[in-house]
């Protein structure tokens, strides 16, 4: 298991058939975004058709999880039980993605570091064998 | 003169407001019911003369059910904007509109009630920090089509589930680019509560703040301090849309509905809990811009014509960025805007939320605001603006919004 930020009391993910072979590739701690076969066109989260050309013939792309602070909010009151405070909540444009931003945690960084075009990296959180959340820290 | 199909506002009712899970002697759809009755009862009609239903954000108090318990004669015409947030607020008026205005219905009431003690409060996402789940977690597949579950799979085990962070990641971004301050955005809430001190429906309206107090109120969600988070409120209230010739012969001064507008552009689903993808120019506003620009040419005026407005105010960062979206300063200049004293009753350039909003007055899902605006240029607002004929009214933005611009003859 790799290191845990955030307690078994954090909102678990509810997966559709669109979405559970993203959640199922996390768990195997590779990180996805959706790329149309037809266009090209990256997004997130993973959708039925592409929102560019309408295709839906989608495939999986792996990103190496490396990118940027878009934007942020520093959460001062607790949304589960036993969540360490502050939590920091991120937007990160994820580099190589097609300009895909995905919405995560920033872990391992003091509150007062984080700033808008903060260098990140990925960093998996197993919560429990069928679940693991990408999460961001900034890179050293 | 000839006397039109135009939908005007007839009438407005509200029920007492009340801090959220202060109203549990009456159930959340007693109160719609006497909001109704009420604001039917101000336009001079009776409930046999309703023959239409509007309500927004998924509101539990369904027209079916609410036609049944009132006896409506019949039922015309039932509507229900998307989402379980206010930005369909005006939508829901301007739906009505368009019912009246083709032919639909007659009377059609928009109501909106709220009682969140009996519910849950909309402040928590719905979520109770202090409950321990059983299970460890795990993706679960949904197979029974919750749509919005599963998108907001991308954002709840990440903590985004709360409001007040949700909109504070568009507000730190606004001010990255363009500079804006903490002590702005404490402005417009300061702005608000002295409105709200001469409202005597105002929940807040006992509990004068400064910017030393906002500033001194705790960090929610950075930038987000406690006083730039709108109320929780428990409280109903309703207007009744009906057509200008049906309106003239009433008991109050008709307020006519220049044109309503809604949508969205594109990609924002349920706003900052889902958009990180929508376009870089777009991602620090309200989007509204362009509803704004729809609203404008429909209505026949411009931002410089607006006399008094009632923005939508979840949270204070989304005022500002509405201000820029409809035109009353450039992009990245809310935050001047607001030092000018812009929004202040009597002498800012656009008096601002006569009520105190959702921030000091009541949090009704901004259909307080509609009610507002009538009050507005009816001429009996706490805080009258002399000779105003234009108000806007605005639903929440950084989510698919709606609005309103309402004109008085």
């Amino acid at each position: 298991m790799s290191e845990r930020f955030f307690p078994d009391t954090m909102p678990s993910p509810v997966a559709d058939a669109t979405t559970l072979p993203w959640w199922q590739a996390a768990a195997e701690h590779r990180l996805l975004v959706q790329k149309c076969a037809a266009c090209g066109h990256t997004q997130l989260p993973p959708s039925p058709i592409c929102a560019e050309c309408r295709s839906a013939d989608a495939s999986w792309q792996q990103v190496s999880g490396r990118g940027e602070v878009y934007t942020y909010t520093i959460v001062h009151r607790p949304i589960a039980m036993g969540q360490p405070l502050p939590t920091v909540i991120a937007v990160v444009a994820l580099e190589g993605a097609g300009g895909v931003r995905i919405i995560s945690n920033l872990v391992g960084v003091d509150a007062d570091a984080v700033r808008i075009g903060l260098p990140v990296e990925l960093v998996w959180e197993d919560m429990s064998e069928d679940l693991a959340v990408p999460r961001f820290r900034p890179i050293a | 003169m000839k006397r039109s199909r135009k939908a005007h506002i007839a009438g407005i009712g509200e029920t007492r407001y009340a801090r959220w899970g202060k109203i549990g002697d009456v159930t959340e759809h007693a109160l719609a019911l006497e909001a109704i009755t009420r604001a039917v009862a101000d336009a001079g009609l009776t409930i046999d003369d309703v023959d239409g239903l509007a309500s927004f954000a998924d509101d539990r108090n369904e027209a079916i059910y609410l036609a049944a318990e009132l006896g409506l004669p019949a039922l015309r015409f039932g509507n229900m904007v998307w989402m379980p947030g206010g930005g369909g607020g005006c939508a829901a008026v301007g739906n009505a509109a368009m019912a009246v205005e083709t032919g639909q219905a007659e009377v059609v009431v928009v109501y909106r009630s709220l009682c969140q003690g009996q519910f849950f409060r909309f402040g928590s996402g719905g979520l109770d920090a202090s409950a321990p789940v059983a299970a460890p977690p795990r993706p679960t597949v949904n197979q029974t089509g919750s749509l919005m579950m599963a998108w907001m799979a991308f954002a709840m085990p990440y903590g985004l589930i709360q409001a007040a962070a949700a909109y504070a990641l568009p507000t730190r971004r606004h001010m990255h680019l363009y500079g804006t301050t903490g002590e702005q955005l404490g402005r417009i809430a300061v702005t608000f509560r002295e409105h709200a001190s001469r409202n005597p429906r105002a929940v807040m309206g006992q509990k004068p703040m400064t910017l030393a107090d906002h500033q001194a109120s705790p960090m929610i969600a950075d930038p987000h301090r406690l006083f730039d988070c709108c109320l929780e409120s428990d409280g109903a209230c309703a207007v009744v849309v009906t057509t200008e010739e049906r309106a003239r012969d009433l008991a109050v001064r008709p307020i006519e509905i220049l044109a309503s507008e809604q949508g969205t552009p594109k990609g924002f689903a349920f706003g900052p809990f889902t958009n990180a993808n929508v376009a870089d120019e777009l991602y620090a506003t309200g989007a509204c811009e362009e509803l704004a620009r729809r609203l404008y040419a429909k209505a026949g005026v411009g931002p410089g014509d607006v006399d008094v407005a009632q923005i939508y105010d979840h949270f204070t960062g989304c005022v500002l960025m509405q201000l820029e979206d409809y035109g009353f300063c450039k992009r990245g200049e809310g935050g001047p805007f607001v030092d000018s004293g812009a929004l202040a009753w009597p002498n800012g350039s656009l008096p601002t939320n006569t009520h105190g909003g959702s921030l000091s007055e009541a949090y009704i899902h901004g259909l307080n605001h509609v009610v507002e605006g009538v009050r507005a240029l009816r001429g009996d607002s706490a805080n009258p603006v002399e000779g105003a004929e234009v108000c806007l009214v605005t639903s929440a933005a950084c989510v698919p919004s709606s609005a309103v611009m309402l004109g008085r003859k």
